[in-house]
């Protein structure tokens, strides 16, 4: 990407603090909704957002397509493009391939190529790499962003996807058209970074499978967990917050196995004087995961919500140093980092409250499990 | 000494206005530098035994004394200086090899005071450790890679043995006989207080020291002083020394003057004989012969205790880590050159090994690359002078650190460097029997326990102030530190960015 800005440093040449706003909207039966309230919702929180950037990930958006993977992706050039699509033929069968739909918008501009391509491994590609085919499928993808200049797949999960740009939030969802999108889950965040980045790949979500994290906050222990995680083949190229909270939970949710509430009870892990307060079954296993697992403890001001295939899950830090709001009604379940912002989409919810720090809220779609998690509860975490 | 007259280093200034001729400094003086004179009925001093250091001024009750450098000098010379003079004539002399003690003295660069760090400002907020919580606890050991369930689907629990510790620092190996009983019984009693760890170093366990075991690590060296079933059983972690900061390549020599009843028991050698390390282990001519001295000391004690590989801080030693990492060793400690010692070659104290701050950064870094960190711990030291050197270590990758030249300091060490001539006039390293009483194991462990309770303190402020709350996201975040005045080779070694970058 660097030869094609020279203005300011980008994301990956430079680490960007920011500060942002976040929110989540999960239908827990499964009915799939428009875009319109996940926009509406973040538009009240606009001054959280400096138009440094903006996106949306929606879940469940293509039914029609949900046995392949999605992949988004932004180009900054044709040879760029020719690259990628050549490295995607040699790696993938293309399903479908288009550019997403947007809708010219005064306060987008400088875009890029965006294409989208739906896609599944070669079957003889995948067998002679031995890896199962999401492990395949994030290789590649890191491969692409790690080593095409001017190309960056910003989305590759299946039946889900982002849609982020500079610009504010609300301002990026007109541009998608995310009016035309139906989801049972929509995650989106406003950007204020601390620089001045011009760059679309460092907004938010940033996503990797199905996984897509929007945050708020700034870690305090970014290095000793990027430096941990780039051990397992990850690559932190935009050295974003965003970007390693995603890659942990990937490993440890996908490739460790570990339920939702132990992820959380790794990156937000309970006080030691906590921990001790617990049962003896309970303390064993918080001994075992922060101890096993204690460079990818997060520490310093977060809110985040995770989307996966299935469900949302909301978590702060231990100290809660950002606010963070969950409240349900019905069989929707809204996360915000300002009530305001839930109100504004559901002005009398059933229930609101405030998570405590390192709690997570973990919401799934009935009767499916979330993820390998086997959570049943509706909502944990209160 | 005729024409290789040596002038003494120091002058003994004695304020005779001052001087009530007590005597004090006199009976505590090992060296014998102070007389009393009968005929002028004032005392005197001998200055060429004095070796500077400050029994006698810090005794002296009406403050009549201190000792000043010499201002005896030879022609000036950038190239020849007086040291160096002064080092051939002794060897013209003697014949003999130039033996000094404690770390090196030489001005080499101190890489932690060219780091800075980080604190937080507007974006993230700091914490206050007086107001919140804020955690040291560190684990030691291998991790788990991989995370197993039982048919239940629970997680299964069972790690391999791990050293915990309250406060990521440990009282390094500094043997029975290199050091007094006393000053051994301190540290015992400090670690257990502090929830850490101390060393026996190589001079085996003293019976009375048993009962401190679940706050001892016990150590191997290539004499094999005082090992056998019960003392290798007896700690909480059993260390091999494979090498020393303050001299690699070489092994050990305790004079057999130092080997009285209880050191000649503890070491299971005859009473007055010489107890000599060879350099290397003599079962141990590589890797794999590290592998399998690991792999007898986990056997014989039943898989129990997490087993340390102390190794010098040499050019090689990222490689050399990688391969111990492999070893089925639990934890590597490694010493920089800048590490103390009882006694050394001065020659190899003050020329052989790199620092520490470059071994550590390397040796994290490799082994992250090989993605084998989380094989083993990393334990650094060799001149860790505060809590901000442990900070900064943390930052760059060591799990805890070792420091024994801090400890000796606050049991009363003054740094005279003149360990190896066993007069020790402070009770720490020495063992005349009426020179170790000076040193009040209670006392000396208080002081170890407000040492290190001090920069326990310290490091927390610091974290907090960088809006860290627990050790375990201080550790290898190299972006809390900056150098300064570094060059960008050094700063690429140490992974770290330069101060405004």
């Amino acid at each position: 990407m660097n030869g094609y800005h020279q203005r300011t440093p980008l994301e990956g040449e430079v680490r960007i603090p920011s500060g942002c706003a976040i929110s989540g909207i999960i239908s827990r039966s499964g009915k799939r909704f428009s875009g319109r309230e996940a926009i509406s919702s973040i538009a009240v929180m606009h001054d959280r957002s400096n138009g440094l950037g903006g996106g949306f990930a929606g879940y469940g958006i293509y039914p029609e397509y949900a046995d392949f993977y999605a992949l988004h992706v932004f180009y900054y050039s044709s040879e760029a493009k020719r690259s990628c699509e050549d490295f995607l033929e040699e790696h993938f069968d293309l399903i479908n391939l288009s550019k997403i739909p947007t809708t010219k918008h005064h306060a987008i501009t400088d875009e890029p190529l965006i294409w989208r391509y739906f896609v599944t491994p070669l079957p003889t590609k995948l067998a002679s790499s031995q890896l199962d085919e999401n492990e395949y499928t994030a290789r590649c993808v890191i491969k692409i962003n790690r080593e095409i200049d001017g190309a960056y797949v910003f989305s590759s999960g299946k039946n889900m996807g982002v849609f982020k740009a500079v610009g504010y939030p609300e301002d990026v969802g007109e541009f998608y058209r995310l009016d035309d999108y139906e989801g049972y889950s929509w995650t989106v965040h406003g950007r204020y970074p601390t620089n001045t980045p011009g760059w679309w790949g460092g907004a938010h979500p940033f996503s990797l499978l199905d996984y897509s994290v929007v945050h708020n906050g700034e870690i305090s222990s970014y290095d000793a967990n990027r430096r941990f995680i780039e051990m397992f083949g990850y690559s932190c190229t935009l050295m974003t917050d965003t970007e390693v909270i995603t890659y942990m939970i990937d490993y440890l949710h996908r490739k460790q196995g570990l339920s939702f509430e132990e992820v959380a009870n790794v990156i937000a892990a309970p006080f030691w004087s906590t921990i001790e307060r617990k049962s003896q079954e309970e303390k064993e296993v918080c001994t075992y995961l922060r101890n096993t697992f204690a460079s990818m403890l997060i520490t310093g001001p977060f809110s985040i919500i995770l989307g996966f295939s299935g469900g949302l899950m909301a978590l702060n830090d231990r100290l809660k140093l950002r606010s963070l709001v969950a409240a349900e009604k019905d069989d929707r379940v809204y996360l915000a980092s300002e009530e305001a912002a839930i109100r504004v989409i559901c002005p009398e919810p059933d229930r609101l409250w405030y998570p405590s720090g390192g709690k997570p809220v973990i919401v799934t779609l009935e009767g499916q499990q979330g993820g390998q998690d086997g959570h049943q509860l509706p909502v944990s975490g209160l | 000494m005729g024409i290789n007259y040596l002038y003494p280093d120091f002058e003994v200034v004695r304020n005779q206005d001052r001087c009530i001729s007590c005597r004090v400094c006199e009976r505590q003086c090992a060296n014998e530098v102070h007389s009393f004179d009968e005929a002028t009925g004032r005392m005197k001093a001998d200055e060429s035994k004095c070796v500077n250091c400050h029994r006698c001024v810090s005794l002296c009750p009406t403050r009549a004394l201190k000792i000043v450098k010499t201002d005896h000098t030879f022609k000036e010379n950038a190239n020849w200086k007086g040291e160096v003079i002064q080092d051939i004539y002794r060897q013209a002399e003697s014949g003999g090899v130039l033996l000094a003690s404690m770390g090196t003295p030489k001005d080499y660069p101190v890489y932690w005071d060219k780091m800075l760090v980080n604190a937080s400002q507007v974006t993230n907020p700091s914490i206050d450790p007086l107001r919140e919580p804020m955690e040291t606890r560190t684990y030691l050991g291998q991790k788990e890679s991989v995370i197993k369930r039982d048919a239940n689907g629970k997680i299964i629990t069972k790690t391999a043995p791990q050293l915990k510790l309250e406060i990521p620092i440990m009282f390094s190996a500094m043997s029975y006989g290199s050091i007094s009983y006393n000053a051994h019984k301190s540290l015992a009693l400090a670690a257990q207080e502090l929830g850490i760890y101390y060393n026996t170093g190589e001079g085996g366990l003293h019976e009375d020291f048993y009962q401190y075991g679940k706050n001892t690590i016990v150590q191997v060296a290539s004499g094999r002083f005082g090992v056998h079933p019960g003392y290798l059983n007896a700690g909480a972690a059993i260390e091999i020394k494979m090498g020393q900061g303050a001299k690699p390549g070489i092994g050990g020599h305790l004079p057999g003057s130092k080997i009285g009843e209880d050191i000649s028991k503890t070491r299971m050698i005859p009473l007055h004989s010489d107890a000599i390390s060879p350099a290397p282990h003599h079962d141990i001519y590589s890797i794999e012969d590290l592998r399998q001295l690991v792999f007898a000391l986990k056997e014989a004690t039943a898989y129990t205790k997490p087993i340390i590989v102390k190794v010098a801080a040499v050019h090689n030693i990222s490689a050399i880590a990688s391969g111990i990492a492999r070893s089925g060793a639990d934890i590597i400690a490694i010493d920089g050159f800048r590490g103390g010692t009882g006694a050394a070659p001065a020659r190899t104290r003050d020329n052989v090994g790199i620092p520490i701050e470059l071994a550590l950064a390397s040796v994290d870094e490799r082994l992250r690359q090989e993605g084998i960190r989380g094989n083993v711990s990393l334990v650094v030291g060799g001149s860790i002078r505060s809590s901000s050197d442990v900070l900064k270590a943390i930052a760059l990758g060591a799990d805890a650190v070792y420091v024994a030249t801090s400890a000796l300091i606050a049991l009363g060490c003054h740094l005279c460097r003149t360990c190896h001539s066993g007069k020790c006039n402070w009770g720490i390293a020495t063992q005349n029997p009426e020179l170790v009483k000076r040193l009040n194991p209670e006392v000396g462990s208080e002081r170890l326990v407000n040492l290190i309770t001090a920069w326990n303190h310290e490091l927390k402020e610091m974290m907090g102030g960088m809006g860290i709350n627990s050790i375990e996201a201080l550790r290898g975040n190299r972006l809390m530190l900056r150098g300064i005045g570094l060059h960008e080779t050094e700063l690429n070694i140490l992974g770290i960015k330069h101060a405004g970058a």
